[in-house]
């Protein structure tokens, strides 16, 4: 029963410390688009808070924490309370089978744990993609629940977005499966060790790079972002599923937002650039003898590619202008279907004439 | 530890079903609903078939009861009482069906009480994904085909059935 406990408290400690991790990215990030939007339109971004700005994301929270919280008349009050936390635990629960660093286990009171990754289970990117679908219940309810038509426009956007496009990110990553014969997200980083050349967008029988296109393009469009961000269109629908929400429940739903784009980013960085592996052999403190502390290396090279992709976001977030609604569907059904399609078919070829010709 | 597990699942599943049909607001039926989806899930996981749940949860939490409160909500029903007033029909359907199933359930106990499938699922740690490609590509093949096949003749189906709006002057 001892046993049971400590590895209970070491998996709390673990979870506290990634959700920790995340809400601080998450709260970095909303400086960060802002200040990187600021710059691509050739302005400052936030200056007044903090030296250059950098306390705004704490003076935001400040506000929205005391923000009066308004429940509008004729909504379903129970629908409308639980919509945010329908949002938001999805997008944090997906953390737990990331790989943040290298596979190791060291020893905490006897009992072996893996230090950067919380569950190593078999079917950890069939898990992602089952807690990011629920994730939509959170919207549809919330737009629903509100008693508003702009609310429920947006929420009824939203689904139709999410079915489709969550179809392209799960076909998309097929092609990486067949080549490494596993589900879980720590077995399918190590397949790709050593090099770049070895990550998934460019290794040998079959180049996932169609794959990893349609993987970015319908992941903007899962987490609600521009150009895809239909569901909170400002222009047509005042904001969208959240027209409604203020204070906390707000501050919900932009959490959940900013949690799925570092999700999805993680998953991108390890299913196809090779989660936490250098873009060389080894590691470079390896070959300076210091081999313990190789770790940090892989760590720092995953969260340089996390935020090279959340960089991504807000880069076509200053590009691009939103699409029209039937666009959307079109591109989702008629263009990125296809080529997802396409890049299964022929992965699956390349790999079996591969193993046949070893 | 195995039992009580079970216990709970079984019990809000039979529950949520049972309040799928009963609750008046469409809505709270298809959440219901999903928290049955749920339930079956962990039951897959307690029997050591997590892909399976996984895949539960996605094709059927994720995206056909998505599609359902998709409807549900375009529709806007309120309070439908129209579905609540059918207990004649209802007893008379179910009643037979009840006592059909606890002869069947003596019997079988009479019969036999069951072997207990031991975990051989899988056999490797791991192996629970493989495992059901390969079957599913081996022992039930045709099966697996002749379903898809249906899934597809359901598909175009249903393409061809809303297609024939579009044409401008459709027949309402």
């Amino acid at each position: 029963m001892t046993e049971l406990g400590l590895r209970l408290a070491v998996s709390l400690a673990q979870i506290a410390a990634v959700m920790g991790i995340v809400m601080l990215t998450v709260l970095f990030l909303t400086l960060a688009e802002r200040k990187v939007l600021g710059w691509m339109q050739d302005r400052m971004g936030p200056m007044e808070v903090g030296p250059y700005g950098i306390l705004q994301p704490i003076a935001d929270a400040i506000k929205l924490f005391f923000k009066e919280d308004i429940i509008p008349a004729g909504a379903n009050k129970f629908l409308f309370s639980m919509a945010p936390i329908l949002a938001l635990v999805p997008a944090l629960i997906g953390f737990a089978v990331i790989p943040f660093g290298p596979d190791q286990t060291i020893k905490v009171f006897g009992i072996s744990v893996k230090p950067f990754v919380i569950s190593d289970i078999n079917i950890g990117i069939l898990y992602i993609l089952a807690f990011t679908s629920i994730g939509a219940y959170g919207i549809i309810l919330g737009g629903w629940a509100s008693n508003s038509k702009y609310s429920l426009l947006g929420g009824l956007r939203s689904a139709a977005q999410i079915i489709s496009y969550e179809l392209n990110v799960g076909l998309a990553i097929v092609g990486v499966l067949i080549m490494a014969g596993s589900l879980s997200l720590v077995k399918i980083t190590e397949a790709q060790a050593g090099g770049f050349w070895h990550w998934y967008v460019f290794a040998f029988p079959a180049p996932q790079i169609f794959a990893f296109v349609v993987f970015v393009i319908s992941s903007v469009a899962e987490t609600n972002r521009v150009p895809f961000d239909l569901p909170e269109a400002e222009s047509e629908l005042v904001a969208g599923f959240f027209t409604e929400y203020s204070g906390m429940r707000f501050a919900f739903f932009f959490l959940a937002e900013y949690a799925n784009m570092v999700l999805v980013s993680c998953v991108a960085a390890a299913m196809f650039l090779g989660g936490w592996n250098a873009p060389y052999p080894g590691t470079i403190l390896g070959l300076l003898g210091l081999e313990s502390f190789a770790w940090a290396e892989g760590v720092a090279w995953f969260t340089v590619k996390v935020y090279g992709f959340l960089f991504l976001f807000f880069w076509l977030r200053a590009t691009l202008p939103r699409l029209r609604y039937d666009q959307l569907m079109k591109f989702g059904w008629k263009v990125m279907l296809p080529i997802a399609l396409g890049n299964i078919v022929v992965t699956a070829l390349a790999v079996f004439i591969y193993q046949q010709m070893k | 530890m195995a039992q009580l597990f079970f216990g709970y699942f079984a019990g809000v599943i039979a529950l949520t079903a049972v309040l799928v049909v009963a609750l008046k607001n469409p809505i709270y039926s298809a959440l219901s609903l999903l928290v049955m989806f749920f339930h079956v899930a962990g039951l897959y996981v307690t029997l050591h078939a997590e892909f399976l749940a996984a895949v539960q949860i996605i094709v059927y939490a994720g995206a056909i009861l998505v599609l359902y409160l998709f409807v549900v909500m375009l529709l806007n029903v309120k309070r439908d009482d129209r579905y609540h007033g059918q207990w004649r029909i209802a007893g008379f359907v179910c009643i037979p069906l009840l006592l059909e199933f606890m002869i069947l359930l003596a019997g079988g106990i009479a019969a036999s009480p069951g072997p207990v499938p031991a975990e051989s699922t899988g056999g490797v740690t791991g192996g629970n994904t493989l495992a059901i490609g390969e079957t599913l590509f081996s022992t039930y093949l045709f099966p697996f085909e002749v379903a898809s096949l249906i899934l597809l003749v359901a598909m175009i189906g249903a393409i061809i059935l809303a297609k024939r709006d579009v044409g401008g002057d459709a027949p309402q």
